[in-house]
C-alpha cells in the first residue's frame, strides 16, 4: 500500500508551489485515476512520487519505507514508471524488458532475470517480436513493451503517465485491460494519470481530482458528479448511466 | 613467417627483429589501443549526453589538447629540430604531451563545472563544447600568429597526428588507462541502456543520472586526453565508430561498447595502413587521413540511415 501525505513541490522557492498538501492512498490490486485539467500538476505529482522530481515536503510511504529518503535504486525496486509518449529507442523488445531488471543487476544478467523476462513477454503476447527493435513496433505494441518493462521491476506501485494518449480505440482498451489484470494478479497498486474520463470510470477504482495545485476531492466513483467535473475541468457535463456504467458527456457550447 | 617470428624476437635476421619490435609493433599496438579508446569513449559520450554528435573532437577536448601542445611548443620552447617536416623530432615531447593533457582535461572540467553549477541540459553541454573548441582554436591561431617559422611548422606537425611518436613505455601507459576505462564502461552498460530511454525513465530505473554523467564524462575526457596528448588530433574515429556499429547491433550497450572499441581499432589501423602505403615511403598524417576518409563514411551512414527512420 502506498500512503502519500502533505506532498509539496515547487521548481524554486521564489515561485508559488506547483503542488500543495497532496494526500491520498493507493491499495494493492486497485487502480487510482489522477484527474484534472492541463497544468493542474498531475504529471508533476506522479514524478514526485518516484523521485524524478524532488518534493520539498511530505512523505511517500510504500509499506514501511519512505520513498523520499531511500536510495534511487531501492525506490526503483518498489515503484516503476511508464513515461508519456512513444519510444524511438533502438533496443530490441527483449532488451527493453530486460532493462526493467536494471535495479537488480549487479554484474550481469542472472538466470532468474531471463526467466522473468521470458514469462512477462509471454503474458503480454510479445514473444513473437522479442528480437524486433522497439522503433519498428506500433504504438499499442510499444506501450505493452513499456508495461512489461515496468513489471520486470517487480514493483509494488506502478505509475503510468497518460498510457493511452497516443493509442487507437481498441488499443486504449487493450492496454488498460492488461493493466487492470496485472494489478490484480501481482497485487500492484496502480496510479494512472489519464484524460479520458470514461476510460477512467471504466477501469479505475479510486479517483483523485486535482484543481489549482491542490486535491479537490479524493474517493470512489461517487465523487465523479456533474458538479465536481464541471468545477475541475471548467466545462458543463451531463452524467448518464448506460448499461449500469457512468458515462460523462460534455455539454460544450461554442461561441457562435 | 619471418615477421611472425620477429614479433616474439625470434627472427634469424637481427635487423628484422629490431624493426618489428621497436617500430612496427609499437605502432600497430598504438593504433589498436588508441582506436579502442577513442571508439569506446565516443560511444559512452554519445550515450550519457544523449546526443549522436558527442565525441572528444566535437566537445573541444581535442582542440584543448592542440592548444596545450601549441603553448608548449611556442611559449615553453619544446619545439622541433630538423629541417623537413618528415624528419622532424620534438625536443621535449613529454612537456608537449603534458600540456596537451592538462588543457584537454581543462576543457572537460569547464564543461562539467557549467553543467554542475548552472544545471544545463545535455544539449547545452554539447553546445558549450562547440563554443569552447572554437575558443581554443582561436587561441591556438593567436599563438601561431606570434610564433616563428620553425615553431609554426612544429605546431602544425603535432596537430597532424602521428602514430609513430610512441615507444613501448607510452603504449603501456595508454593501454592501462584505456583498459581501466573500458572495464568501467562495460560494467556500467545497463546505465547507458537506461539513459537511452530518456532521463526520466533512467531515474525511475534507479540510475543517478547526474552522477553517472559526471563520472563518465571525467573518465571519457581522461581517456581521450591521454590518447590525444600522445597521438595528436585524430578526428572522427570517436564519432563514426559507434554509429557504424549501431547500424548493425542497435543500441544495447552490451554489444555496442565492445563493437565500438573493435571498430575504432580497425578504423585507426586501416587509416594508418592507408597513411603509410598511399605514397610510400612518405607517411601521410593520420589525423588528416581519418578526417578525410571518416567524413564521407559518416555522410554515407547518415543518408543510408535516412530511409529507415
Amino acid at each position: 500500500m502506498m500512503v502519500v501525505k502533505r506532498l509539496e513541490f515547487g521548481y524554486s522557492s521564489c515561485c508559488s508551489p506547483i503542488l500543495q498538501d497532496i494526500a491520498f492512498e493507493a491499495r494493492p490490486g486497485e487502480c487510482l485515476a489522477v484527474l484534472g485539467n492541463n497544468g493542474a500538476g498531475k504529471s508533476t505529482m506522479l514524478k514526485c512520487l518516484n523521485r524524478i522530481l524532488s518534493p520539498q515536503k511530505g512523505t511517500v510511504y510504500v509499506g514501511k519505507q519512505d520513498m523520499l529518503q531511500m536510495p534511487l535504486n531501492r525506490v526503483a525496486q518498489s515503484m516503476s514508471f511508464v513515461a508519456q509518449g512513444s519510444q524511438n529507442s533502438r533496443l530490441t523488445v527483449y532488451d527493453m524488458v530486460m532493462l526493467g531488471r536494471k535495479p537488480y543487476i549487479k554484474w550481469g544478467i542472472r538466470r532468474e532475470d531471463e526467466e522473468l523476462v521470458a514469462s512477462l513477454l509471454r503474458q503480454m503476447g510479445l514473444e513473437n517480436m522479442a528480437v524486433r527493435f522497439l522503433d519498428e513496433l506500433s504504438g499499442g505494441e510499444q506501450q505493452k513493451v513499456m508495461l512489461a518493462r515496468a513489471l520486470a521491476q517487480q514493483p509494488r506501485v506502478l505509475l503510468l503517465d497518460e498510457p493511452t494518449s497516443n493509442l487507437d480505440l481498441r488499443n486504449q482498451y487493450e492496454v488498460l485491460e492488461l493493466v487492470k489484470q496485472v494489478s490484480r494478479e501481482h497485487e500492484i497498486a496502480v496510479v494512472i494519470v489519464i484524460h479520458d474520463l470514461n476510460l477512467a470510470l471504466r477501469y479505475c477504482d479510486k479517483f483523485l481530482l486535482l484543481k489549482d495545485n491542490q486535491v479537490y476531492d479524493y474517493g470512489g466513483e461517487e465523487i465523479i458528479t456533474a458538479q465536481s467535473i464541471g468545477e475541475v475541468y471548467q466545462i458543463a457535463v451531463k452524467i448518464h448511466t448506460i448499461d449500469e456504467a457512468k458515462v460523462v458527456i460534455p455539454q460544450f457550447q461554442s461561441c457562435s | 613467417m619471418e615477421i611472425a617470428k620477429a614479433v616474439v624476437g625470434k627472427a634469424n635476421d637481427g635487423k628484422v627483429n629490431t624493426v618489428v619490435q621497436n617500430m612496427r609493433l609499437p605502432r600497430v599496438l598504438t593504433a589498436i589501443v588508441g582506436g579502442v579508446g577513442l571508439g569506446i569513449s565516443g560511444c559512452v559520450l554519445q550515450a550519457i549526453l544523449h546526443n549522436p554528435l558527442a565525441s572528444s573532437s566535437t566537445l573541444g577536448i581535442s582542440q584543448g589538447a592542440s592548444f596545450g601542445a601549441a603553448f608548449a611548443i611556442i611559449v615553453l620552447g619544446a619545439g622541433a629540430q630538423g629541417s623537413t617536416v618528415a624528419a622532424m623530432q620534438f625536443s621535449n615531447p613529454l612537456l608537449i604531451s603534458l600540456c596537451a593533457f592538462v588543457c584537454s582535461m581543462g576543457v572537460s572540467l569547464i564543461i562539467l563545472a557549467l553543467s554542475r553549477f548552472r544545471k544545463i541540459t545535455p544539449e547545452a553541454m554539447v553546445l558549450a563544447g562547440v563554443a569552447l573548441s572554437a575558443m581554443f582554436q582561436g587561441a591556438t591561431t593567436l599563438l601561431q600568429f606570434f610564433a616563428n617559422e620553425v615553431q609554426l611548422a612544429s605546431v602544425v606537425f603535432w596537430t597532424f597526428g602521428d602514430l609513430g611518436r610512441t615507444g613501448w613505455r607510452e603504449v603501456r601507459l595508454m593501454a592501462v588507462v584505456v583498459l581501466a576505462a573500458a572495464l568501467y564502461f562495460i560494467l556500467s552498460r545497463w546505465s547507458y541502456n537506461a539513459l537511452e530511454s530518456g532521463e526520466q525513465t533512467a531515474v525511475s530505473l534507479g540510475v543517478n543520472v547526474n552522477r553517472v554523467r559526471v563520472v563518465n564524462m571525467v573518465i571519457c575526457s581522461l581517456t581521450a586526453a591521454v590518447i590525444v596528448s600522445y597521438l595528436g588530433i585524430i578526428n572522427f574515429i570517436g564519432l563514426v565508430a559507434p554509429h557504424m556499429v549501431r547500424k548493425v547491433v542497435g543500441n544495447n550497450h552490451t554489444y555496442l561498447l565492445p563493437g565500438s572499441a573493435l571498430m575504432g581499432a580497425i578504423l585507426l589501423l586501416l587509416g594508418d595502413l592507408a597513411a603509410r602505403t598511399v605514397i610510400s615511403p612518405v607517411i601521410l598524417p593520420i589525423g588528416a587521413i581519418t578526417s578525410f576518409l571518416g567524413a564521407p563514411l559518416f555522410l554515407y551512414l547518415l543518408f543510408k540511415g535516412g530511409d529507415r527512420s
